[in-house]
């Protein structure tokens, strides 16, 4: 990447390039490793899954696991929430996201520092988990579908992401000319600065969206209704729960007939766990081609200076 | 998080002169701008600063009929009941184990990667590397805990099929105590390595190629402009980050921890996170929870401050 190609390599150059090799080879295979074995794993049958016969590529192919899965309820249940929850909370965050950022980009925007600065502060200081519990409660949002999509829906990391933006990629010029021409503000964002915005509109949706498709903390939280679970709630139940039983029965004093019942549900677990990982981590990986390109650019323009 | 280093110091590394807070004539003039901020003006002051006013109940006996404002006052009480518990030194032990642990093993790799990642030619395999080592930032943390469940399981995990292919005896890796911070670590460590090198791949993108070719002239290894040119031009992202890193060695989350908790390996996962949540929101203990969590970020104010000034009288670096 640097012009040394013109020269040639040292014999420590070569040794060196040699170890950097083996350092990233190992680094993408131990990434990778974890990852095929899941997607082979939801195809293999459970004796081979669970005996170690499978280990790299699939065993006994069967699609047994996505069978059951298809008919789980509660997974599809999940799966309807999560999309609600996450087209509805990403609308929200960017409301609540490119607005603010744009005001806080604007040189003649008196106040500006005043206002990051308020919002900054939350970074390092909060009241913790119990006083934000108990507002929500008071604000009557526990159990309600609010309690997921409003307390965090904007970010200032975000929303400074997004002035950076603002700031190196729509000239002040061009906007200055437009409030001459007797522009508003109102006009000046909707109808110019929007219009130029549509690449960090979308790295901030897709952050916003991946975020709220990946969390569980909030459900777990403030949802007690299992019809409001989203698709993490579930996976929850089903990855952690249920083999924390396996876990439970192997201890001490567990009765026979307990351990029995663990052991059929256990067999559940083990036939679809591998399938539902790839299931709810679908949408995800469809969209990361795309996320792994803006979220380096979002890093890059992040840690722009001034 | 991590990616949020460089940003921050900005506002506070851009003095310049000092400018009335607010301008009246331009507020008037610029009204519809606070027309577009107020909206998420409100939510932080909602969602964020109400909650610090509601850290009150924990010097408080909170009654919720009463509310926050009219319930009895005790002082410390609920203070001096957590650090005369049993359980306190076992706490603050595992909160700082599992998160130096974290930060020894965890912070120098992203470094490595990020300078190995930047020796790679442009071209296929360098996108393909960091295509696959990005990947696992994006998979959600019940996934993630379901993989080490799985993959961990004594009898079915095809890590204990591996120990024991290798004349071992398979390692009770979630109900053993003393795997459980390992286990926290290099789980973290696999999911966390590849975006945390991004932001120092950003740092090497900023270095002027003038100064390899002026090296590789002067006959200096790959080894050498390393260590010369590409080391310094990202001490700064360095010395931001571990400011962060060791000013938040106490904030440690819950979503993880939480996931890969079970009575068995409690006695070395039981964290100050994990307690507020299960003595407020599960034994409905709300002041005690809240002495608790509020010690917490006391701490970490207190160590965010005293790094920040040890690491701007050491190396001119600091968050502000």
């Amino acid at each position: 990447m640097h012009a040394n190609h013109l020269i040639k390599d040292t014999r420590g150059d070569k040794v060196f390039k040699f170890f950097l090799f083996i350092f990233i080879v190992l680094a993408v295979l131990l990434v990778l490793y974890p990852l095929i074995y899941i997607v082979s794993a939801s195809v293999s049958d459970l004796q081979s899954v669970n005996s170690g016969a499978m280990w790299l590529l699939p065993h006994g192919f069967t699609l047994e696991g996505y069978k059951v899965i298809l008919n789980y309820g509660d997974i599809w249940r999940g799966y309807g929430m999560t999309i609600f929850y996450t087209v509805s909370g990403t609308l929200v965050s960017l409301a609540l996201t490119i607005p603010c950022a744009y005001a806080i980009s604007r040189p003649d925007f008196s106040g500006k520092k005043w206002f990051t600065n308020f919002m900054l502060v939350t970074m390092f200081v909060g009241g913790g988990l119990i006083p934000s519990y108990l507002l929500i409660r008071a604000l009557g949002w526990v159990n309600t579908v609010w309690a997921i999509i409003i307390p965090g829906a904007a970010s200032i990391y975000n929303i400074i992401v997004t002035r950076s933006f603002f700031q190196s990629s729509i000239p002040w010029e061009m906007q200055e000319a437009a409030i001459v021409d007797g522009a508003t503000d109102f006009q000046l964002f909707f109808k110019i600065v929007l219009p130029l915005s549509a690449p960090i509109i979308a790295v901030m949706a897709l952050f916003y969206g991946v975020g709220q498709w990946n969390s569980y903390f909030s459900a777990l939280v403030y949802l007690q209704n299992k019809n409001l679970y989203p698709l993490q709630m579930v996976l929850r139940q089903i990855l952690v729960l249920q083999d924390l039983q396996q876990g439970a029965a192997t201890g001490a004093t567990v009765t026979q007939s307990a351990a029995q019942a663990a052991f059929s549900k256990e067999q559940l677990v083990a036939v679809i766990k591998y399938g539902v990982m790839i299931v709810s981590s679908l949408p995800v990986i469809l969209v990361y081609p795309f996320l792994q390109r803006f979220f380096v650019k979002g890093v890059l323009i992040g840690s722009l200076k001034g | 998080m991590a990616a949020s280093a460089q940003s921050i110091v900005k506002p506070s590394n851009t003095k310049k002169r000092r400018h009335a807070l607010f301008d009246l004539k331009r507020i008037k003039k610029n009204w519809r701008l606070y027309v577009l901020i107020l909206p998420t003006f409100l939510c932080f002051l909602i969602f964020s600063y109400i909650p610090m006013y509601g850290v009150l109940i924990a010097f408080k006996d909170y009654v919720p009929v009463l509310g926050i404002w009219n319930s009895p006052w005790v002082g410390f009480k609920y203070f001096n009941q957590f650090f005369q518990s049993y359980y306190f030194w076992d706490l603050i032990r595992n909160t700082l184990g599992i998160q130096i642990y974290g930060l020894i093993v965890g912070f120098p790799l992203p470094i490595i990667l990020a300078l190995a990642l930047n020796e790679m030619k442009d071209g296929f395999w360098k996108k393909f590397s960091q295509t696959i080592t990005y990947a696992p930032n994006f998979i959600s943390v019940v996934v993630m805990g379901g993989m080490i469940i799985a993959f961990l399981d004594p009898s079915t995990g095809i890590i204990n099929h591996a120990i024991q292919a290798l004349g071992f005896q398979p390692l009770a890796f979630m109900s053993d105590p003393k795997w459980f911070k390992t286990v926290y670590v290099l789980s973290g460590v696999w999911q966390g390595t590849g975006c945390g090198s991004v932001i120092y791949l950003a740092a090497l993108a900023g270095v002027d190629p003038a100064l390899h070719e002026a090296a590789i002239v002067d006959g200096a290894s790959r080894v050498q402009r390393i260590w010369h040119i590409n080391l310094p031009a990202i001490v700064p992202t360095m010395v931001i980050l571990l400011i962060l890193n060791v000013g938040s060695l106490f904030s440690m989350g819950y979503e993880k921890i939480l996931l890969l908790q079970n009575p068995l390996n409690l006695s070395s996962s039981n964290v100050i996170a994990t307690f507020v949540y299960k003595q407020g929101l599960l034994d409905g203990q709300y002041s005690y929870a809240a002495a608790v969590g509020l010690f917490n970020s006391a701490i970490n104010a207190i160590l965010l401050i005293v790094v920040n000034k040890i690491s701007r009288r050491v190396s001119d670096n600091s968050l502000w």
